[in-house]
């Protein structure tokens, strides 16, 4: 689209150090409410996931070392910090099954919901394949990462990127984060690190993310799905049923009126 | 917000962390919102779209006309009920007009809202001129059988899209079921709009025939439920949602198809409209127990996801 800026984020865990900054500048600046004070005994997460009033969450991901991957010591366990956002789909499920137009692309390419149409009917929830957006229940309406819509409307980064003190968040044109992410691979593979990998599932039917992260090992550690499927694409045979089923029920009722309608 | 208990439960399935147990065995997916009303509308809106599909079967047939009255009460009562449930279960019921704020053919929930606007507006119409025309000497037959017909073409649609409606979302034991969901859930619209029919009193054979082959296929059904031994699948034979399951299946195939081959036709009818209710509920919480397991949309290893195995089925 012509004139159009397609804004991004990359989440680089490397630099990642679990300040949490972005989780509060988020909450702060978007004023969304509290998330529960309670202790989870999951390492430093206690809010677990994302979720209606958890924006941006960081994981902390513990586990055993692998000898000899990015010069890991064999006495210490690894501990990497990954801050998660809304992925801002290329092909979004959630703007796709809105059934009130209330979640939109905005002209940065970003994914939004629009609070003051929003009717909380729910869909969103289940045809988000990254389980982000959720239903607050309090309020009644679906909420998530906004992308700080309002910030770039008067040409501010997000609060989290903003915020982040490490750089771990880079916020810019889509285009160049993903060669500065092509970059910054190539620069950690040749420091020995060669279990970095880029997350941005292109050749899924999401067709790639606007937020995307680099992360040691798999993925999956991550939570973040190899596969992601987009709901639309169920739709043809879905529909292909409804046409059976209702060719079914139409011609069954004539036939059996047909032969015993009178009796 | 996470609930104390809800907490508990996770951290009692914490595992550690693995490439095979995803982010300490958390779930991915979030569980659906949705409350009693969605699966009760599953029912009742099935049935009054089933109910307009037969009572235009039989007056095109020319069969007795109390069962065409009868079929199109089922029908507007049903579509009158179903508005209000769904209201009941939006987050801001005084936004239910938002619904019809922009049609998105590529929404099922869109698609849904329109096609109940336009049943209830058909199913209402042919109910209201059918009443007259017992009660006045007005000439309005045929703007109520013109309504009738079209309320049975968008009563297909009620009867089978609440499949689309599930089946086209993240949720594994949902979207494995896509292509069948429409189908199914019609045979068991089609089953309780004949029930209600053969209970309100009338026994004509073509109700038995109808009857007899949705029994015959929600047998099938449960049988092809029963058979799928695929991971996506397992909250529909495993936990309370496996039961629920299969005592829905129970209900709505075998036993029916039973009772109508020993002729107890209103025993039979009775079984139906209770299978399909619960066979309605059963797939929701199905839903719900299936959005907790990360091991289908992370692809992960089912015999090592011991953590995830956890998540589900209680």
């Amino acid at each position: 689209m012509a004139g159009r800026r397609v804004t991004g984020f990359f989440t680089d865990s490397t630099l990642c150090i679990g300040c949490k900054a972005c989780e509060v500048a988020c909450k702060e600046w978007n004023e969304v409410p509290d998330d529960g004070f309670r202790w989870s005994g999951l390492s430093y997460d206690n809010t677990l996931a994302l979720g209606h009033s958890t924006w941006r969450h960081v994981k902390f991901v513990e586990h055993d070392a692998t000898i000899g991957a990015g010069g890991n010591s064999p006495d210490l366990m690894t501990w990497q910090f990954s801050s998660d956002v809304c992925k801002h789909c290329e092909n979004a499920g959630c703007l796709e099954a809105c059934p009130t137009g209330s979640i939109v692309r905005t002209e940065f390419g970003g994914v939004y919901v629009q609070p003051d149409i929003c009717n909380g009917c729910g869909y969103c929830v289940v045809t988000c394949p990254f389980g982000v957006i959720d239903r607050r229940p309090d309020d009644g309406r679906a909420f998530k990462c906004t992308f700080c819509y309002d910030r770039q409307k008067v040409g501010l980064e997000p609060a989290c990127a903003k915020a982040c003190p490490t750089g771990s968040i880079l916020f810019g044109d889509l285009d160049a984060l993903e060669r500065a992410a092509d970059r910054r691979i190539a620069q950690l593979h040749a420091a020995g690190m060669s279990d970095a990998t880029i997350y941005n599932p292109k050749n899924s039917s999401v067709g790639g993310t606007h937020a995307f992260f680099l992360v040691r090992g798999d993925p999956k550690t991550y939570n973040l799905p190899p596969d992601p499927i987009v709901p639309v694409t169920l739709l043809k045979p879905a529909w292909n049923a409804v046409a059976i089923g209702a060719a079914a029920m139409a011609i069954g009722s004539l036939l059996a009126f047909a032969l015993g309608g009178r009796k | 917000m996470i609930t104390e208990n809800r907490l508990e439960e996770l951290r009692r399935n914490a595992v550690p962390m693995k490439p095979e147990s995803g982010y300490y065995g958390m779930p991915l997916l979030k569980e659906p919102v949705w409350t009693w009303e969605v699966p009760a509308y599953f029912f009742v809106g099935g049935a009054a779209g089933a109910a307009a599909v037969v009572g235009a079967a039989a007056q095109i047939a020319g069969a007795d006309r109390g069962l065409v009255s009868d079929a199109r009460w089922i029908a507007g009562a049903g579509a009158m009920l179903s508005g209000p449930l769904l209201v009941a279960d939006l987050g801001r019921p005084e936004r239910f007009l938002n619904m019809l704020r922009v049609f998105k053919v590529q929404s099922p929930m869109s698609v849904g809202a329109w096609t109940l606007t336009a049943f209830g507006t058909f199913a209402s119409a042919a109910l209201f001129a059918d009443e007259m025309r017992k009660r006045t000497q007005l000439p309005v037959q045929l703007i109520g059988d013109a309504s009738a017909i079209l309320s049975a073409a968008t009563g297909l649609l009620m009867a089978t899209y609440t499949g689309v409606l599930i089946g086209a979302t993240a949720i594994p034991v949902w979207s494995q079921h896509v292509s069948v969901l429409p189908v199914h859930f019609g045979a068991s619209a089609l089953a309780s709009a004949v029930s209600m029919l053969e209970l309100a009193g009338h026994n004509q054979k073509a109700l038995n025939i109808l009857g007899l082959a949705v029994a015959a296929f929600e047998t099938y059904m449960g049988y092809r439920i029963e058979s799928d031994d695929s991971e996506a699948s397992e909250p529909l034979r495993r936990g309370m949602t496996g039961i629920t399951t299969r005592v829905g299946a129970f209900f709505s195939g075998p036993l029916p198809l039973l009772l109508r081959i020993a002729r107890f036709r209103k025993a039979a009818a009775a079984s139906s409209l209770l299978g399909s209710l619960i066979t309605r509920t059963a797939w929701v919480e199905a839903g719900r127990a299936s959005s907790r397991d990360l091991r289908v949309p992370l692809a992960l290893d089912g015999r090592n996801a011991a953590g995830a195995r956890n998540q589900i089925g209680k």
